[in-house]
């Protein structure tokens, strides 16, 4: 860090690209990789997971009570639609006092999103069943417990993994404002650094966002695939 | 298990609540083992509701159902949903398994070896005329017709002693529908189970039963008898108006030619023959088309005798 420029002192070596603030500087995504951008990358892939894995393990029981008993449906989905109508930044101002500035606070609040947009998935797949095909599997002799297991389920597994694309996609969207005023994890972190400079530095906002988008979509890529070899009862054609 | 039950319906009654008439209105009713029971009748008459009590898909107030004289209410509800064919109209196959596991969803609950379900699979797809390759397929690959067979196959797959037929080919084209009804009627004749069958349609009713049910609004037994029973004594002017006016001719649709004693003529030989399995209704309208009042009978090159449109109606 030569820091010859009084625009950008933190950013590198400070070449005629960088020091010039263009529009893209390869030179210094390839020479903050390691100590900047990778680091941010995997930050943001496991406060995604986090996230999502925890939202999944709680949306799905309260998924599974809502199918057994269909007036848990309205409470459940009232509250889940509730915390999402909360502004992010405010939401983790509000948890601040509590949790501090800390990975919880931001976990807390990521949580509570990814659960609105799982668990109406995940109860609307539980009930893709028709109503042949239950009362089928109950004049077969199938417990409740089979027909969940055995029939339910499995059908329900397209809409849980078209949740899952939305929640993956939109934790990966959200966490990078946890970067920006919570912690300094993830995508959002060096985005918030080179906005924070007197002159905003175009490469690492760039770089970071893009980053960013294509970890939404390479997730999603993943979610497809795994899909296709999940369900191959839709890709059956005559 | 016995390959046919008796099914007896001892007082059943059923009300729905908040309906002033009963669903199912004290019926009793015995069907013999091994026999082919239509129940039929208007909506509103309680048909699919006392074919779904069998099962225990919808629970009666008060009298007993009993199964080779087991009170069904007293077996364990798997097991005795288990023991029972059951078939509907929209069919419910389930749509994430191929053919064969549908199948063999009974002999996979039963704890069957994959190997026995797996046979068990192929030769129930032979006898209602799919292929054994179609166990690979998915339901959405399959025609109506071609699924039905399957749920066909798949009542019948841990070889139950009662069917249970909820309008099975009511949601068919008649083509497919009529060829469904044919086929069912032998599979009745190969495997000799019990079967209780709900139409709405009188035709089909007479068609397949050997004994048929005629239930009325409000649940009421109207008549339960042999299809040319009832066609020749309706019991009452709502089972007359029910089957309609042309009973006669229904009648000699139930019976064929060469069942009927025939006169053994040297003269024989008319000029104009029909096979011994023509219905007589269809010999006495190729007679009326042919302006004749006799036909030759005959089976394969044989001829058994003369059918006269005099001996009609000794028939009725």
């Amino acid at each position: 860090m030569d820091g010859n420029g009084p625009v950008i002192p933190n950013f590198g070596r400070g070449d005629s690209c960088v020091t010039g603030d263009h529009t893209f500087c390869w030179g210094w995504v390839k020479d903050h990789w390691g100590d900047t951008l990778g680091p941010a990358l995997w930050q943001h892939v496991e406060l995604t997971v986090i996230a999502v894995v925890i939202g999944f393990a709680i949306a799905f029981p309260l998924a599974l009570l809502a199918h057994r008993y269909r007036r848990l449906e309205q409470p459940f989905g009232a509250l889940s639609a509730l915390v999402y109508t909360v502004p992010s930044l405010a939401l983790f101002q509000l948890l601040v006092p509590f949790t501090g500035l800390t990975l919880t606070t931001v976990e807390i609040a990521l949580v509570g999103y990814t659960l609105v947009m799982l668990f109406p998935n995940i109860v609307a797949g539980l009930r893709s069943a028709s109503d042949d095909v239950i009362e089928a599997a109950r004049g077969m002799g199938l417990t409740r417990r089979q027909i969940l297991l055995r029939v339910e389920l499995p059908l329900a597994v397209p809409a849980i993994i078209g949740g899952l694309r939305i929640a993956v996609v939109s934790t990966v969207a959200i966490s990078t404002i946890a970067g920006i005023n919570v912690t300094s994890m993830g995508l959002g972190y060096p985005i918030y650094s080179a906005l924070r400079e007197p002159t905003p530095f175009k490469t690492e906002i760039y770089s970071a966002g893009l980053l960013a988008v294509a970890l939404a979509l390479g997730a999603d890529l993943l979610l497809v695939a795994i899909r296709r070899t999940a369900v191959p009862w839709t890709r059956a054609v005559r | 298990m016995p390959a046919a039950a008796e099914i007896v319906f001892d007082h059943v009654t059923k009300r729905y609540e908040g309906r002033d008439s009963a669903a199912v209105d004290d019926l009793s009713l015995e069907i013999p083992a091994g026999s082919f029971c239509v129940l039929v009748g208007p909506s509103g008459g309680g048909k699919t509701t006392a074919l779904k009590m069998v099962n225990r898909l919808i629970p009666f107030d008060s009298g007993e159902i009993r199964i080779d004289g087991r009170n069904i209410e007293e077996l364990p509800l798997t097991e005795l949903r288990r023991g029972i064919g059951y078939v509907i109209q929209q069919i419910g196959l389930f749509p994430h398994m191929t053919i064969g596991e549908n199948i063999a969803t009974v002999p996979r609950l039963l704890g069957w070896e994959k190997q026995r379900q797996r046979a068990r699979s192929g030769e129930l797809l032979e006898l209602v005329g799919l292929d054994a390759a179609d166990a690979n397929r998915y339901p959405s690959q399959l025609s109506g017709g071609q699924r039905q067979r399957v749920g066909l196959a798949r009542a019948l797959a841990a070889d139950p002693p009662l069917l249970l037929m909820d309008e099975p080919f009511g949601a068919l084209d008649p083509i497919t529908r009529h060829r469904l009804q044919t086929e069912l009627r032998r599979l009745h004749r190969d495997v000799g189970k019990t079967i209780i069958f709900v139409t709405h349609d009188i035709d089909e009713a007479i068609q397949m039963g050997d004994r048929i049910a005629i239930l009325r609004e409000g649940g009421v037994l109207a008549q339960y008898d042999t299809p040319d029973a009832i066609l020749a004594h309706p019991a009452d002017d709502f089972v007359a108006q029910f089957i309609g006016g042309d009973r006669a001719l229904r009648r000699l649709a139930l019976r064929t030619v060469g069942e009927v004693p025939l006169e053994s003529h040297p003269d024989a030989a008319s000029d104009h023959w029909v096979a011994s399995d023509t219905t007589v209704r269809n010999a006495v309208s190729l007679m009326l088309e042919l302006k004749t009042d006799r036909l030759a009978v005959k089976d394969g090159d044989r001829i058994l005798g003369t059918f006269r449109i005099s001996d009609v109606s000794t028939l009725l």
